[in-house]
């Protein structure tokens, strides 16, 4: 290709079309106008949010729709931080996104000069890296780098600020003559001959083994390695919430979610366990309880990109650094077939004990939970939909009650646990993959933090089905004032607005549904809808999730679903 | 227990506060940290100090390997190395005191930099316990005014780190120009 001169923001379009960039998620404002103004001559459509937080979490949910990476645009000063939010929550996430803000002039760096913010300190610790740009000839090279740690190893956020004077001024675009320079990035570590060894002789003589797979499965697309290996070591699965669809729900190796929502049978046989073997998962406090009691007796094999991640929590016995895919490739050359019959029947055991808790299996009281909603949607839409969930209690019943068979059908904010980021995420989703029919899951709390994406989604027309789990309370903040603060329900209640004429007032199609009976025509009429719907699903307002691991105790003392029901159904 | 990092970083503006950033981020705790150029253009060479356990110590270098503009790492503590810290004290010194002073420079093989009618200036270079040691026989006069550089270390032997060439051991080197030390 021929030189040509450009100015820095056409060079931006310019770099972003040759990185595949179909879409970009943004907000415009005076330091970033330059590269606003030089769309014009751009295939790459911008959809414009309502607030820069959702910009951030629209492209999340493009990059873990999709694979690839996400691209948010916001202009300097408060148009950037207000993207803190959402870069924080692809950083703890490991999700692929560029964030490209525009800066003041360089000559005015550092003099508190209009909507000045340094937000390339401000975003030190939550991105994998970030630039300050302040010469048009450095935003190929730049732009080229950012993507390439965005999406390799283990991928992450990454920020390009680019002052406005980079972006007027003009320069000759050299794409070849830019490759990236990046001598101290080593993304690809692999490892030793030795260690694979000694994991092969530890699954080999395990008894009482189990898979602890997590987000690391779908990030490398190792859900064919893996169903290979469980299959021919037979070796039950359990997924962090984030793993979810790692593994098919149905498949009778599955455990489902562990850790402090996890059902119980998966919690007891990862505390029984004589050997873990976690694949793309970090240990998080959230799934591992108390440390000092945690699998005591188990070994454990740690599979991991990122070497920082070994032996942070938990201390193992093997760890392979490296990437999954082509880890397991490398140990399924060495597995022999195996049997855990007296196990997997163990398993079989416990997962009929808690049928009998579960809320599923209770008569019909006339209350509408959760759950069902959950549950009816999962068999409505034959499990085949891309779930994008909220935080809180809904997140962890759509955890429990819905069945994900295939990687990248949920979408989620596990590390951050970002109340807001549902809708927005679900926008990115849909724009990321057009022919997904795409749910949100939201509770009424945080669906509020973001509504207002509500009119971007019209404005695009991204056909969307809203599910908010209306309980009339932060629900999760109430669960555990119920439980450890002598249920004083500080600050919890909500006065909702009426969702129906919200949403009636964007032109969107609502409906209440306050009835069991009425939850799955409701989704299937939504699903029949050609524009995006919303659906008021009014539930039981004080149910808890359960069972229920409190922060910090064992993992295997759980909080079960009180008595109470349970006698219910055996009064029956 | 004290951990010395010989850590080589891209020389690029913000590296100083990533590397400072992620200290604090992780809580681990600089003792000292010294930056300066290297042998090679572009590359600058820091020695940190930190005190954290070996499990820490093993954590901290694969969190400095995660930043884009770290070259290599190397935990120098269990390795022969030499380590070295430049130190300027002030002293109070009349007329009468000065020879006593100046003994004892001597014996530490320091040496005095300037001299006033109240007080002496005195350099010394050495490891941090020599240091401690001048200190300690200087406190008696009255210490002024102090300021050390931090460690900065190099392994022994033939092996150099970065493909440079091994220089000589050259045990009293001072730190090289164009050193800038950082405390935290
Ligand atoms: C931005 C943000 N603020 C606060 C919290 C703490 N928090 C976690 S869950 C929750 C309640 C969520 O309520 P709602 O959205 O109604 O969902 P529910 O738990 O009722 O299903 C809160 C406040 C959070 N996770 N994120
Ligand atoms: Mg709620």
């Amino acid at each position: 290709m021929s030189k040509e001169r450009k100015t820095g923001a056409e060079i931006i379009w310019k770099c972003l079309e040759r990185e595949g960039v179909k879409h970009v998620f943004g907000y415009p404002g005076g330091a970033i106008l330059p590269a606003y103004d030089a769309l014009q001559h751009s295939s790459i459509h911008h959809v414009l949010v309502r607030h820069e937080q959702g910009a951030t979490h629209m492209a999340d949910g493009y990059a873990r729709a999709s694979g690839g990476v996400g691209v948010a645009i916001a202009t300097s000063g408060p148009g950037a931080t207000n993207m803190v939010t959402g870069i924080a929550t692809a950083m703890m996430d490991s999700s692929p996104i560029v964030c490209i803000t525009g800066q003041v002039g360089s000559k005015l760096i550092g003099s508190d000069a209009f909507q000045e913010t340094d937000i390339t300190g401000i975003t030190l610790p939550i991105t994998k890296h970030n630039y300050l740009v302040t010469r048009a000839d450095e935003v190929v090279r730049t732009i080229r780098e950012a993507f390439y740690i965005a999406k390799s190893g283990r991928p992450g956020p990454v920020l390009i600020d680019v002052t406005k004077d980079a972006q007027q001024s003009s320069c000759e675009f050299d794409w070849e003559a830019a490759a990236p320079q990046l001598p101290g990035y080593r993304p690809d570590l692999s490892p030793k001959p030795d260690e694979y060894e000694q994991a092969m002789e530890l699954i080999h003589q395990a008894k009482r083994p189990v898979i602890l797979a997590g987000h690391g499965i779908l990030v490398s697309g190792a859900g064919g390695e893996l169903l290979q290996f469980a299959e021919r070591a037979q070796i039950p699965v359990a997924l962090t919430l984030l793993g979810l669809g790692a593994f098919p729900a149905s498949h009778q190796l599955n455990l489902g979610m562990m850790g402090m929502h996890g059902e119980a049978w998966v919690n007891t046989m990862i505390q029984e366990a004589d050997l873990l073997i976690a694949l793309g998962m970090r240990f998080d406090d959230r799934v591992t309880g108390n440390l000092k009691t945690y699998a005591r007796n188990a070994k454990k094999i740690h599979v991991e990109i990122d070497p920082a991640e070994i032996n942070k929590n938990v201390r193992v016995d093997v760890a392979l650094v490296g990437d999954l895919r082509a880890v397991l490739q490398e140990l399924l050359e060495e597995l022999e077939p195996c049997q855990h019959r007296e196990w997997l029947d163990y398993l079989r055991k416990l997962k009929g004990d808690s049928a009998v808790r579960d809320i599923q299996n209770l008569p019909d009281s006339g209350h509408l939970y959760a759950a069902h909603v959950i549950n009816d949607l999962w068999r409505t839409t034959e499990g085949k939909a891309l779930v994008v969930t909220d935080v809180g209690q809904h997140q962890m019943w759509e955890a429990q009650y819905y069945h994900h068979e295939t990687p990248r059908s949920l979408i989620t904010s596990g590390g951050l646990g970002t109340m807001g980021f549902a809708l927005p995420a679900a926008i990115g989703a849909k724009v990321a993959r057009p022919e997904a029919e795409v749910w949100v899951v939201v509770g009424d709390g945080g669906f509020q933090m973001t509504m207002a994406e509500l009119a971007t989604m019209v404005q695009e027309k991204v056909k969307i089905n809203i599910a908010i789990i209306n309980n009339g309370y932060l629900g999760m903040v109430r669960q555990w004032q119920e439980f450890f603060y002598d249920r004083n329900y500080e600050s919890t209640p909500l006065l909702n607005p009426d969702f129906v004429k919200l949403a009636e007032a964007f032109g969107i199609r609502s409906t209440a549904v306050k009835q069991r009976a009425e939850v799955v025509p409701a989704i299937e009429a939504a699903r029949q809808h050609e524009g995006p719907v919303l659906i008021d699903f009014q539930v039981e307002q004080e149910d808890s999730v359960y069972p229920m691991v409190a922060a910090g105790a064992d993992l295997h003392q759980m909080i079960r679903r009180p008595g109470v029901l349970v006698e219910t159904a055996a009064d029956e | 227990m004290l951990n010395t990092f010989v850590v080589y970083v891209e020389d690029k503006p913000g590296v100083l506060a990533r590397v400072a950033s992620l200290f604090r981020r992780r809580a681990f705790n600089i003792d000292s940290l010294t930056v300066g150029r290297t042998e090679k253009t572009g590359v600058s060479r820091m020695t940190i100090v930190v005190d954290t356990d070996e499990t820490g110590a093993r954590r901290l270098e694969a969190h400095l390997y995660k930043l884009i503009n770290v070259l290599l790492v190397e935990n120098v503590t269990a390795e022969a190395a030499v380590y070295r810290e430049l130190a300027m004290i002030r002293v109070t010194a009349s007329a009468s005191q000065r020879s006593h002073i100046m003994d004892l420079v001597e014996v530490f093989r320091a040496k005095v930099v300037d001299v006033s009618p109240e007080s002496m200036m005195i350099e010394i270079t050495g490891t941090e316990d020599k240091i401690e040691g001048l200190l300690q026989v200087l406190q008696g006069y009255g210490v002024l005014e102090m300021v050390r550089t931090g460690r900065v270390a190099m392994r022994r032997g033939g092996k150099a780190a970065n493909g440079a060439s091994a220089g000589a051991d050259a045990a009293d080197a001072a730190p090289a120009s164009g050193t800038v030390s950082y405390s935290v």
